[in-house]
């Protein structure tokens, strides 16, 4: 009985075996793909890094204002986090909506676990933490936090950790056992109103930024519990406070060369510091309050971006020397920053010229532009396989 | 001279009562970065998100005065910034006027 079934499935699969032309025709891998955010307009455009161009758009997604988003492990589909607490999940081959979920009043970012099972979303309102499975966004756990929450990442072993605005927390959230009920560890006194934070691609440190009062914390997760500790305190104590028309993201924001580039708040500089004992370095005077400090791939070169009026200009700074060595103006509204990964060249939205622009990322001049509706955030699929993106 | 004043009256009467020196151009712009610049914060319908909502319905029965004070000078201890380097008071009013009638 085996023997006739296993010939038949032999027929059966020998022309699929021996003749998938046609089918690898259809066929394509999504490495080179990448998702950009059409933030007014509610939709996704799909493009191609090497053809850079344009492939496809999704559309339906609701207020993508602040949207991000992250990627499954397979590269193939992507969970996005819109405004109006929508959790969406798109597959990017056949360029549609899988499930969309609103999830809360007011999203703010999420993140995806190590594993790839698990999908958490950052909210404002109701403040907290809600997990959802990847594979069908059903809710797995809500953690209320009584507070806004900022800068959520996910952290080895099935965990994530995320800050809070109100209160000055963080929490780490620990679903390795039981994905329902997370074990929970919360450390006080991060410090006033932190607004977004970090983790450094290995995992080990989470940096938080703050707004309400000078400094920053670094909360080393490979301590048991883990360990806080505050930096630059007094940095810009001496001059006064610029406004902060746009907050500072730390995310994107990379350790180059064993120091830490951060954007300071309320002040016009890029801040320096050394990794090993978190005491500053250097600063660099810049055009404006930063809002995006990039590292390239390569980690020579730091790209930064503005909040208005300055939000026209992007700002390169030579990682040895500190200096700045170049500034473009690609246009009014530049949101986001995204290198190919091996660092080739650079992807940035020009929001109010709805059109996104590739450089070279060494001569940084512009190769190419595509058409875009009022395009902020840009995500190249690579990102699936970093630690904190 | 009377004729002179009607259609004085007529054109400020066209337009909001605050209009002040809010060119037609620039009140296009003012709604540009209202949806964008404020929307950062207040969200791109103006219904919340680090700042709370600033919509019609939120702000009812505010006074357009305390609403272009608190545009120009911020909220201090708080993250909304002041907008006095960037915006007049004509265009401050302008925009509590506007967040106040309208849902951008
Ligand atoms: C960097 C973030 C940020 C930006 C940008 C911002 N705001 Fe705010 N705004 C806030 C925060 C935070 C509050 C609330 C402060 C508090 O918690 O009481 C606020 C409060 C307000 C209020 C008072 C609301 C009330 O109920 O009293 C008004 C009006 C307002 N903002 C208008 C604007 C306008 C107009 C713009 C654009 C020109 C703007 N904001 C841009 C953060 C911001």
């Amino acid at each position: 009985m085996l023997k006739p079934l296993a010939l038949a499935l032999l027929t059966l699969t020998a022309p699929m075996l021996t003749a998938p032309a046609a089918l690898a025709d259809d066929l394509r891998g999504t490495g080179d793909l990448g998702l950009i955010v059409e933030r007014e307009a509610g939709s996704l455009l799909v493009v191609d890094r090497s053809e850079r161009a344009a492939i496809g758009r999704i559309e339906g997604l609701g207020d993508l204002s602040h949207a991000s988003l992250v990627y499954s492990p397979d590269e193939r589909f992507a969970y996005v986090f819109g405004r109006d607490g929508g959790l969406t999940k798109v597959d990017i081959l056949t360029r549609t909506i899988v499930k969309r979920v609103v999830q809360g009043g007011n999203s703010i970012g999420g993140a995806i676990s190590d594993d790839g099972k698990l999908v958490a979303v950052s909210n404002y309102e109701p403040g907290g933490v809600k997990v959802f499975d990847a594979e069908t966004l059903d809710l797995v756990a809500d953690v209320p936090m009584g507070s806004k929450t900022v800068g959520i990442a996910d952290v080895p072993g099935s965990r994530f950790v995320v800050a809070t605005w109100d209160t000055g927390e963080v929490w780490v959230l620990d679903h390795a056992a039981d994905p329902a009920k997370p074990v929970i560890t919360k450390l006080t006194g991060i410090g006033a109103n932190p607004y977004d934070a970090l983790l450094t691609g290995d995992g080990r440190t989470y940096i938080v930024g703050l707004f309400g009062e000078k400094g920053l914390t670094a909360v080393d997760l490979w301590q048991d519990p883990p360990k806080a500790t505050r930096f630059l305190p007094d940095y810009g104590k001496d001059q006064p406070d610029l406004p902060v028309y746009k907050m500072p993201h730390l995310q994107g924001w990379t350790l180059a060369d064993g120091v830490f580039a951060l954007p300071a708040v309320g002040l016009h500089q890029l801040l320096w510091v050394d990794a090993a004992n978190l005491s500053e370095i250097a600063r660099t005077d810049l055009a404006g309050q930063p809002v995006f400090a990039v590292a390239r791939p390569d980690k020579r070169e730091i790209w930064v971006n503005f909040a208005p009026p300055g939000n026209d200009k992007v700002q390169i700074i030579d990682v040895m020397t500190h200096q700045v060595t170049d500034t473009i103006t690609p246009g009014k509204g530049v949101l986001h920053m995204e290198f190919a990964p091996r660092g080739r060249e650079v992807w940035l939205s020009v929001r109010d010229e709805n059109r996104v622009e590739i450089r070279d990322a060494r001569s940084h001049e512009v190769l190419a532009e595509i058409p875009a509706r009022a395009p902020s955030g840009i995500f190249f699929t690579d990102r699936a396989h970093q630690t904190g993106l | 001279m009377a004729r002179l004043v009607a259609a004085l009256l007529l054109v400020a009467l066209a337009l909001p009562a605050s209009a002040g020196t809010v060119t037609p151009d620039r009140a296009d712009e003012l709604r540009y970065i209202v949806r964008q610049d404020c929307g950062s914060c207040h969200g791109l319908r103006m219904t919340g998100g680090l700042g709370r909502a600033i919509t019609p319905a939120a702000l009812a029965g505010r006074d357009p005065d305390d609403l272009s004070t608190i545009i120009l000078d911020g909220m201090p201890g708080t993250a909304m910034p002041g907008w006095r380097p960037l915006l007049s008071e004509d265009e401050a009013r302008w925009i509590a006027d506007y967040l106040l009638t309208q849902e951008p």
